[in-house]
């Protein structure tokens, strides 16, 4: 059975990556799995400088999920490719390196210090960041801000150009358009849901920037409509992230049109769940003589007559 | 030696004090390789709520058995009271650092609260072991919750004074060295906030060395989600990862805030 995937350029070993953020740069999971049965590792988003990260309290654990306000804390470009790269480099494993920024010119300048490094197959663009010279209007939430930062990006790299977006807009479907339009190779879907938690013994909010990004399981249904729409929107491969724990939930995934996945908040119960998800998803076809995987992306069957729900335009 | 994560066996799951419970499990792995001031990180139910591991203090080991000492708080703890042996638990470790009680110093100071007793009886044990003295001031809520199980030379202090001192663990420290001259001390100090805060004051004042156990809230326990800072007193980064730089850290260099657990 073929589990292999080719993304842009990028030759993926099978069809599970990790998520930015819930795996830190490789090398602290290592000792918990076996990272070459990973399709690829998608790192902590990399700034330009390091960030130090907002005060705690930074999780809050809520029902089948968590929020987090990390403040995309991260060593910074230079550490990266001083102490981090290597690592990775010699990982039997695709390397997705996420960029985060605050200007479009700080993307470019991320990505262009990246090209000159051997080891990395392709960019995640993380634009759920706040834009400085919009008064800190997030990127991801603007389709104008999201079209020129791929335009920017597609032009100074030939690696696997993937834009991750943001479910935190009414209709994320055109943001996917925008990024297909502009060259991106990819789009991932979804990053985090702004959430709250609440204490009700000090009365204060639980997390230090009162709003967080929920993820895990209580997302997965958001997800997975998400990315149906995004299906229904453009014909460039969706990687799908949300909730995904088990490897029944990444084949929801795929019938719902993703290529390829991504495993989150599952690897802090379970550094090892990206492994044990990808082995679940090829003995399920296996058993279902699946001859290539790629057979149930978009396999979804929907009764005839029975019309996409009222958000989804049509491709 | 490798790090463990496994559905290991419980044999035992008890009520050792009011609301306070100490479980313990099977593993000659895990049994060899802990260390006192070590943490591990446990899935309290197989369930997906609660979603994240739990982390827990090692209180002992026991031949190849380990045992942890909760106090029941919400889902977690709740869930865990409901291990019976022959259950299996999930448990992924070792992790984070040791005490220092291989530092030089002459006596060790030990300073418990509440549950935050669980490290000690370990460490009781090694310090024993190597012939250091040791005293130890355990504060609780009352006589029913305090856990003397595996402590040493013991004072207790209660906060309506229904055993030992009257009030809090730290003013019965001060009490205790107004009277009696300890030589070359080191304080390791694990509890609630206000009274690392306390213990942190307390050795600065008296220039003590002090080693602190500290909490946070963690989604990982490995070093992969951020989630678990500490604002360091000085240096380049503002904050260490109690997880993975901890939770064990001399009191000089971290800075207690009002935000961590009460
Ligand atoms: C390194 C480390 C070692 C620990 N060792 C032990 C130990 O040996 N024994 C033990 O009983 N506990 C220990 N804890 C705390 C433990 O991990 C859990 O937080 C605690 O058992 C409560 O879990 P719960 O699921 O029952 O409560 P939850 O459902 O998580 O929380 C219930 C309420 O308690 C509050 N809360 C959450 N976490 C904490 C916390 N850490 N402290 C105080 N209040 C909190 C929450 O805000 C919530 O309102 C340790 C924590 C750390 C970081
Ligand atoms: C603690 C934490 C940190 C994260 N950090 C990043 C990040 O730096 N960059 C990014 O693009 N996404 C980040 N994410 C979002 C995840 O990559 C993922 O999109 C989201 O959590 C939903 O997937 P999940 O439910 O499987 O976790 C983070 C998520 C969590 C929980
Ligand atoms: S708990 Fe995740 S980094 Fe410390």
């Amino acid at each position: 059975m073929n589990t292999t995937y080719t993304l842009g350029t990028m030759h993926l070993k099978n069809r599970v990556l990790v998520a930015s953020g819930t795996f830190g740069y490789g090398n602290e999971a290592a000792p918990f799995t076996d990272l070459s049965r990973l399709g690829g590792i998608v790192t902590k988003s990399v700034s330009w400088l390091p960030r130090q990260g907002n005060a705690p309290t930074r999780i809050a654990e809520t029902s089948s999920g968590m929020l987090n306000s990390i403040g995309l804390a991260n060593v910074g470009i230079d550490a990266f490719i001083s102490d981090k790269l290597p690592f990775l480099r010699e990982l039997d494993t695709s390397i997705i390196v996420n960029i985060a920024a605050s200007s479009i010119d700080e993307y470019v300048e991320v990505m262009e210090r990246l090209e000159v490094e051997s080891g990395i197959q392709g960019y995640e663009i993380n634009v759920s960041c706040p834009n400085v010279k919009e008064g800190g209007l997030n990127f991801g939430t603007r389709c104008d801000m999201t079209e020129s930062i791929t335009r920017e990006l597609r032009k100074r790299t030939k690696r696997t150009l993937i834009i991750k977006l943001t479910p935190n807009v009414t209709h994320i479907g055109d943001f996917a358009r925008a990024c297909e339009a502009e060259g991106a190779d990819a789009v991932s879907l979804i990053n985090t849901l702004v959430g709250m938690a609440v204490n009700i013994h000090t009365r204060r909010p639980v997390l230090s920037t009162i709003t967080g990004g929920l993820s895990g399981p209580a997302i997965k249904p958001v997800a997975l409509a998400k990315v149906f729409e995004v299906y229904k929107a453009v014909s460039i491969p969706i990687i799908g992230i949300g909730g995904i724990t088990t490897w029944q939930d990444a084949i929801e995934f795929l019938l719902v049109g993703a290529s390829a996945i991504q495993v989150g908040t599952a690897s802090f119960r379970d550094p090892d769940a990206g492994v044990k998800i990808a082995a679940g998803m090829e003995a399920y076809c296996q058993a279902q003589g699946v001859e290539d995987i790629q057979e149930l992306v978009g396999g979804l069957q929907i009764a005839a007559g029975v019309a996409a729900p009222g958000f989804v335009k049509a491709r | 030696m490798a790090v463990i994560n496994a559905d290991l066996r419980v044999t035992a799951n008890e009520l050792i004090a009011e609301e306070t419970w100490a479980l313990r499990f099977q593993s000659p792995e895990l049994a060899a390789q802990l260390r006192p001031g070590q943490f591990l990180n446990i899935l309290t139910s197989d369930q997906i709520d609660p979603l994240l591991r739990r982390p827990y203090s090692i209180s002992n080991v026991i031949g190849d058995e380990c045992e942890i000492m909760y106090s029941l708080v919400g889902k977690g703890t709740h869930a865990l009271a409901r291990k019976r042996p022959g259950d299996t638990l999930g448990v992924l470790g070792p992790l984070g650092n040791t005490f220092g009680y291989e530092k030089p110093f002459g006596t060790a100071i030990i300073v418990a609260g509440g549950i935050g007793v669980a490290p000690f009886p370990f460490l009781t044990r090694e310090l024993q072991q190597r012939e250091i003295p040791l005293i130890t001031f355990l504060g609780a809520r009352n006589a029913a919750r305090v856990v003397a199980r595996g402590l040493a030379n013991l004072h207790v202090a209660t906060d309506d004074g229904s055993e030992g001192y009257h009030g809090t663990v730290i003013a019965a420290l001060d009490a205790y060295l107004a009277m009696h001259s300890i030589a070359a001390p080191m304080i390791f100090a694990c509890g609630p906030n206000p009274m690392l805060k306390a213990a942190q004051q307390f050795a600065r004042e008296r220039g003590i060395a002090c080693e602190l156990s500290l909490e946070s809230e963690m989604a990982c326990g490995i070093g992969i989600c951020q989630g678990c800072p500490v604002e360091r007193h000085q240096g380049e980064r503002k904050y260490a990862l109690v997880c993975t730089e901890g939770p064990c850290f001399d009191s000089n260099d971290i800075l207690l805030h009002e935000h961590h657990h009460a």
